[in-house]
């Protein structure tokens, strides 16, 4: 096949891509531009099979098997709930992938020409570099998602200093290599860097920031990729990376406008250990008292309500609730009542993770309001039922100036009639921020697993 | 083409393709985030092509070979994983089924 008929049909697969996130702009045909996507996917497999010269083949196929082969059980075996670490899982080996593309091509370049151009050194040390950090990165999130390790905040003296003397150890050694000290060794000590910078930059970051993490890890692996283009003078690779570089970007600032932070504050603040001090000053006003509710007496509320909207947050995941809220609320439902649900954009360990969730439940999605839409209209809602949420619905956000979350948009569900809170217990989350919801005269908390409540409630909604 | 000429229309796409990609990805609703990521988790899985031309093109020896096996192993993980996972997420999404309760082999599993 011909170059130029080479390239003509990657321009294929650079258009399907861009079919397959414009089809994302509504959920009646997302599905579709995915199956585009992969279909473009397959033409670019099969175009670089034809590539003459290539050898190898079977090796190829071989590898393909192997790596495709577990994708394909990791991707259908995973619960729903399991989401986050998958998405890290297959972050990572694409970050990976990209950065030993990156130390075999040095190989191949370094012997015979001398020096590669300073353009392809470039590419080739930013791909290792930002590949190994997204590889080492990801699999640290996947740990932390997966429960392998503590998801709080891994912090020590000098932390920040330790990280910054790495990154600044592999950016030297990666302008050495560019400049001309041509040894191969260096590039692989820097991918060695990258990939112990990789997990020290995740490891002090916590749980609930995960949806920041998670989308700049996206980020990189992608500008990995587009950096690899560079390498390989593949438009195809450059546009693609770069359109997940761009996805990633934009994912991570949301997150960070979500939670009011600044992306750096996410990534280098260590949230859960600084806040510890301004915690207690938060929960030093003596908050009133708690109103605890039997399942019976909440029933009660429910299912003489006009409108009820649910309020999920990662305890819903945690318990695995989906299903049982979908039940309540269908019961619910067939007694006239309103339901919808409000959901935070950083609800959850990464960004959108309650509407998968819901819609695993066969919630119909026009029933998913995003907050802009839900929070008008909590003031005509009779129970608003937090589900496993805490930071999202905490009022001290909007109105006390010491609370480390002040200014994060949240869901007013203190506009509502009622609220009922779904908690293990009165531990403070996982931010260990006091949450004035609890003593707000309107709330009632109904104490236990998410899960046993909902049933419980879903039995006594049906005797009432 | 000179080796500065294609430079140059490589960064002239990479410009384009990020303001291409801001402009597409900004139409993207909250409520899609997650097939959002995964779905171009599964695109930087192109990253398959240049595996597998280090692996069929590499010719320098067991050393590369290896390299662009694991290359090779790692990307398509990352290929079939991520279109796999995102089907299977935006099959969920659904619009209100006629008057037909929960799916019964659905619930409390």
């Amino acid at each position: 096949m011909g170059v130029n008929v080479t390239n003509l049909l990657y321009l294929v697969t650079i258009v399907t891509f861009i079919l397959a996130l414009r089809f994302l702009s509504s959920p009646a045909h997302a599905r579709r531009g995915n199956q585009i996507g992969a279909a473009g996917m397959l033409v670019a497999i099969a175009v670089t099979f034809a590539k003459s010269g290539l050898t190898d083949y079977w090796a190829i196929a071989v590898a393909m098997v192997i790596g495709g082969g577990f994708g394909a059980v990791a991707a259908r075996k995973v619960k729903m709930t399991a989401m986050p670490q998958m998405v890290a899982l297959f972050n990572g080996v694409g970050g990976g992938a990209a950065a030993l593309v990156s130390l075999a091509e040095l190989h191949r370049i370094l012997p015979d020409p001398g020096r590669p151009k300073v353009d392809i050194g470039i590419a080739i040390v930013l791909s290792a570099l930002i590949g190994s950090i997204s590889f080492a990165g990801s699999m640290i999130a996947f740990a932390k998602l997966q429960e392998l390790i503590g998801g709080r905040p891994i912090t020590y003296a000098g932390q920040q200093f330790v990280n910054g003397a790495l990154f600044i150890a592999c950016l030297s050694a990666g302008v050495a290599l560019v400049a001309g000290w041509q040894q191969e060794w260096l590039l692989w000590a820097l991918a060695a860097g990258a990939l112990v910078f990789g997990v020290l930059f995740v490891l002090p970051i916590g749980g609930a920031d995960m949806p920041v993490v998670i989308s700049l890890l996206n980020a990189f692996t992608g500008l990995a990729a587009a950096a690899t283009g560079f390498e390989l003078e593949s438009n195809v690779l450059i546009v693609s990376g770069m359109l997940v570089g761009a996805s990633g970007t934009l994912l991570t600032l949301l997150m960070g406008r979500a939670m009011n932070r600044s992306v750096t504050n996410v990534l280098f603040g260590a949230f859960g250990q600084v806040s510890a001090g301004a915690a207690a000053v938060a929960a030093g006003g003596d908050g009133g008292t708690v109103r605890s509710a039997s399942a019976e007496d909440v029933a009660v509320m429910l299912a003489y309500a006009h409108k009820v909207v649910f309020v999920p947050g990662y305890g819903l995941a945690v318990a695995q609730a989906q299903h049982d809220v979908r039940a309540l609320a269908d019961l619910l439902e067939a007694k006239g009542v309103e339901v919808t649900y409000a959901i935070h954009p950083v609800a959850g360990r990464m960004p959108g993770h309650m509407n998968v969730l819901l819609a695993e439940a066969n919630v119909p999605y026009p029933q998913l309001k995003e907050m802009d839409d839900a929070n008008p209209e909590f003031s005509r809602t009779d129970v608003a039922v937090v589900v496993g949420a805490n930071d999202v619905v905490n009022p001290d956000a909007r109105s006390n100036h010491g609370s480390p979350i002040y200014g994060m948009p949240i869901l007013n569900v203190d506009d509502a009639q009622a609220v009922v809170v779904l908690k293990r217990s009165m531990n403070p989350g996982f931010a260990g921020i006091e949450n004035p919801l609890f003593y707000n005269p309107k709330t009632v908390m109904l104490f236990g697993d998410a899960k046993a409540s909902i049933v419980q409630l879903v039995q006594d909604v049906k005797n009432v | 083409m000179s080796h500065n000429t294609l430079l140059v229309f490589e960064v002239t796409i990479l410009v384009l393709a990020i303001f291409l990609g801001f402009e597409v990805i900004s139409k993207v609703p909250a409520m899609l985030h997650t097939p959002l990521m995964s779905g171009t988790n599964a695109i930087h899985g192109i990253v398959i092509v240049g595996a597998m031309l280090v692996l069929g093109l590499g010719h320098k020896g067991p050393f590369t070979w290896v390299l662009g096996f694991v290359a090779v192993v790692l990307a398509s993980a990352n290929v079939v994983g991520g279109f796999v996972v995102t089907d299977r997420m935006l099959q969920m999404f659904r619009k209100r089924e006629p008057a037909k309760p929960a799916d019964p082999t659905q619930n409390g599993t």
